[in-house]
């Protein structure tokens, strides 16, 4: 570690800190149904759009209506998705001629990209034609962004709202969020890619002859459009199979610190955006600590374990002093390699700029923590706000089990039918990775897709998991997932992970909006302190760390004290 | 559900076309205009001829030049269809060795790479990155300690003084700006036109390389 090091860090967070302000107001105004300083120009386009799909602009839906709608738009995603890539063969800008997509793969990979997960069972230069990288997961990039915020949406407006049976009107939502935010972000920040060095053709490949004489095939296209949705939509699909690491996804340093910028962007701006909401600004720098310190502790453990690199290495010969080097860029360094790691698990992004299989044990299972916690510090666009609002509602209840009163949040009881929707929002999560997990390490087909054996091992099945039900997409890459066991049952941890979790919010979206809201009184327990911060804080622990605690120390716990004993697999 | 399909299926057209077409495309027409090298993958020509990206790194083998990291791409076995054959930097098919720390096949790799960094003419501790693959198997960068350790091999093989080669390499060497943002790194591509353009009688006019000033 070093000083240098710290500075960039600490000057990335402070950058997006200072983008998060302007981006909060323009988020707060849409989440209102106020106009931007954008609608002069897209009004029309809202109201052009309205009228084709037949949606009044007037009309709201109850929590129900607000879930069919979403349920409904998430099935067409999935099916044209679906068809684009099973047609790819026959469809133009194909360059290099690439093949359908079989069966298994193309449904992983549209539950992946519906879900905002972007979990890559397929190298994106040898699989996918540009058409179905633009049209297909392009879009989605944009559309489960903005599906992940509109349920954000629904759920503060539980909480604003008092005696009323609506929580918005999703397409109104869905619509107004890709308009006014992720596309002119996206238009923006691609540009500044380009201008880094991010390629933007229609190209396939290039042919180059080396100095030493041989052909190099170089593959190409239209990355930048891609890579810049990619991060501000917490998506993490990679237009290559290195993801970030990519040097035309990621030339450089500059680009290094703006895509961590753009990944952790609209999840904090969003919180901000929900302190807005709600009238008291200081709700949302109680949750933005408590988020701080989880990732803030995560990039500090992952830069320490990974400065100290390998021991096995080190016995060899190998210089210690650049930390451990094996899948990870010269460029970009131990420091803004850890950040990348924390802040893509953090969120639900899942993109790479260093493979996480190679990282050492600890330094791999700070990521693994983030995964299993439901990537919530500060969480996918979206979904991180409604996965910690859901950790508050349970932080009070146990606040009020303590003194024994009715617990309240933001001025509206919690009770029995919320605490169930609240468990059963978080409680799906270990059934699904541990079950899984567990079977697949009971199955020799799922073991013959192992790239690393011993604890590494149970290590790469479990971050699978944990990455698919969270929605993140990130991998421990060395796992082979295009067999028919892993498309299929890591896309039904993808769709669990994401519907299971969001119907449950979104019926406690209904559930507050018909409560009135109650004064806060002097037995009211405060939710803007330092009090509440480490409420959170111990209940994160107790909900996550300890119950995963067991698969752990199996993995990536056990395999550092092998690795301190030169043990090797 | 019904109720939703229209909007539904509406709503996905119309996005599909903004999000996956226009926005796409109007970004490819306006990038090719204005930042035609970037956008075209900061390519390097020499003599008429695509030599390479600047962003890429490729494959050295030779001691008269640089190498750079050892890379874990792969390639179709020409032989077999459904095997892979090692085919280092690779510029089709990024990857990582996604070994993990404990792995013998990482503690194997690195010792005959160590060896070979050794027979080079490498001495004491060898720099991390000399025998370890990258993330994307196409890192253009080398550190300067490695590329430093390899200045008495390239300069025996060519015949130069070593104090014109380390020069060059000092002058290569990218640092951190403001002493902040990013690493010190050496690229390997642009090092080794550099030390091709030494021997040349006019380098500046045979080498065409529209790179932006570092």
């Amino acid at each position: 570690m070093n000083l240098a090091g710290w500075s960039e860090i600490a000057l990335t967070l402070a950058l997006v800190a200072a983008l998060a302000i302007p981006i909060s107001a323009l988020i707060a105004r849409i989440f209102a149904g106020q106009d931007t300083f954008l609608s002069p120009a897209l009004a029309p386009v809202e109201r052009a759009f309205f009228r084709l799909a037949g949606v009044d602009p007037h009309k709201e839906q109850s929590w129900l209506g607000y879930t069919t709608a979403m349920l409904t738009f998430s099935a067409v995603g999935f099916v044209s998705l679906y068809a684009l890539q099973r047609l790819q063969n026959h469809l133009p800008l194909n360059p290099v001629g690439f093949d359908a997509i079989a069966p298994d793969l193309a449904f992983n990979t549209s539950v992946s990209f519906v879900t905002n997960t972007n979990w890559q069972n397929y190298s994106g230069e040898s699989t996918m034609s540009h058409l179905t990288q633009m049209l297909g997961l392009t879009v989605h990039n944009f559309l489960s962004a903005a599906t992940g915020l509109a349920m954000a949406f629904a759920l503060v407006r539980g909480f604003t709202r008092s005696s009323v049976t609506t929580v918005g009107n999703f397409w109104i939502d869905m619509t107004r969020i890709t308009l006014h935010v992720l596309l002119p972000l996206s238009v923006v920040f691609a540009f500044v890619l380009v201008a880094l060095g991010v390629p933007q053709t229609l190209q396939g490949s290039i042919d180059a002859t080396t100095l030493e004489g041989a052909k190099q095939v170089i593959s190409i296209g239209p990355v930048a459009s891609q890579e810049a949705i990619k991060e501000l939509g917490t998506n993490g699909g990679g237009f290559f199979n290195a993801n970030s690491a990519h040097p035309f996804e990621n030339p450089g340093a500059w680009s290094d610190l703006l895509e961590i910028v753009a990944l952790l962007l609209i999840p904090v701006a969003s919180v901000f955006a929900f302190g807005r909401a709600v009238g008291d600004p200081k709700q949302a720098r109680a949750i933005l600590a408590s988020m701080a310190i989880f990732l803030v502790a995560g990039v500090g453990a992952v830069y320490a374990a990974e400065t100290y690199g390998n021991p096995i290495l080190k016995t060899l010969g190998v210089d210690s002093s650049a930390g451990n080097m094996e899948g990870k860029e010269v460029r970009f360094g131990q420091a803004m390699s850890a950040l990348f790691a924390t802040g893509t698990s953090g969120t639900s992004t899942g993109a790479v700029n260093t493979m996480h299989d190679s990282l050492t044990p600890l330094g791999g299972l700070v990521p693994m923590f983030n995964l299993l916690a439901g990537c919530i510090w500060p969480g996918g666009v979206g979904a991180g706000l409604y996965g910690f609002l859901v950790v508050a509602i349970i932080a009070v209840f146990v606040a009020g089990l303590m003194v024994g009163r009715t617990p309240e949040y933001l001025g509206k009881k919690i009770e029995a039918r919320e605490m169930k929707l609240a468990m059963l929002a978080v409680l799906i999560y270990p059934l699904v990775v541990l079950g899984f997990t567990s079977a697949s390490v009971l199955l020799k087909t799922a073991l013959d897709s192992l790239n690393n054996t011993g604890p590494h091992g149970l290590s790469e099945l479990l971050y699978a998991y944990a990455s698919t039900s969270a929605n993140n997409g990130s991998a421990f890459a060395g796992l082979n997932g295009a067999t028919l066991w892993f498309n299929t049952t890591l896309g039904l941890a993808m769709l669990v992970g994401r519907f299971a979790c969001v119907i449950p919010v979104l019926a406690l979206a209904g559930a507050l909006a018909a409560k009135k809201k109650v004064p806060a009184s002097a037995g009211t327990f405060p939710t803007d302190g330092p009090l509440f911060v480490g409420l959170l804080f111990g209940v994160i622990v107790i909900l996550y760390l300890l119950q995963y605690f067991p698969a752990l120390s199996l993995g990536p716990i056990v395999e550092h004290f092998l690795m301190l004993d030169g043990k090797t697999f | 559900m019904l109720r939703d399909l229209r909007p539904a299926v509406v709503l996905v057209a119309l996005f599909t076309l903004l999000t996956g077409l226009a926005y796409p495309l109007a970004v490819t027409g306006l990038a090719q205009f204005v930042a035609t090298n970037q956008a075209n993958g900061s390519l390097i020509w020499r003599e008429g001829k695509v030599v390479g990206s600047a962003l890429i790194g490729q494959s050295f083998a030779s001691d008269r030049y640089f190498h750079g990291r050892p890379s874990a791409t792969s390639a179709a076995d020409p032989a077999d269809a459904s095997k892979t054959i090692d085919a280092p930097y690779n510029a089709a098919a990024s990857a990582g060795s996604n070994l993990g720390p404990t792995s013998a096949k990482l503690a194997a790799r690195v010792k005959a790479d160590l060896a070979a960094w050794r027979a080079g003419g490498g001495v004491g501790q060898v720099p991390a990155d000399a025998v370890t693959t990258s993330a994307s198997g196409l890192d253009p960068d080398i550190s300067p300690a490695n590329a430093l350790s390899q200045v008495a091999r390239v300069a025996k093989a060519r015949g130069f003084d070593a104090g014109d080669v380390r020069t060059l390499v000092e002058a290569s060497t990218a640092r951190r700006f403001l002493g902040v943002i990013g690493e010190p790194r050496v690229n390997v591509l642009e090092l080794n036109l550099a030390l091709d353009g030494l021997q040349q009688p006019r380098p500046s006019a045979a080498i065409k390389s529209d790179l932006e000033p570092k």
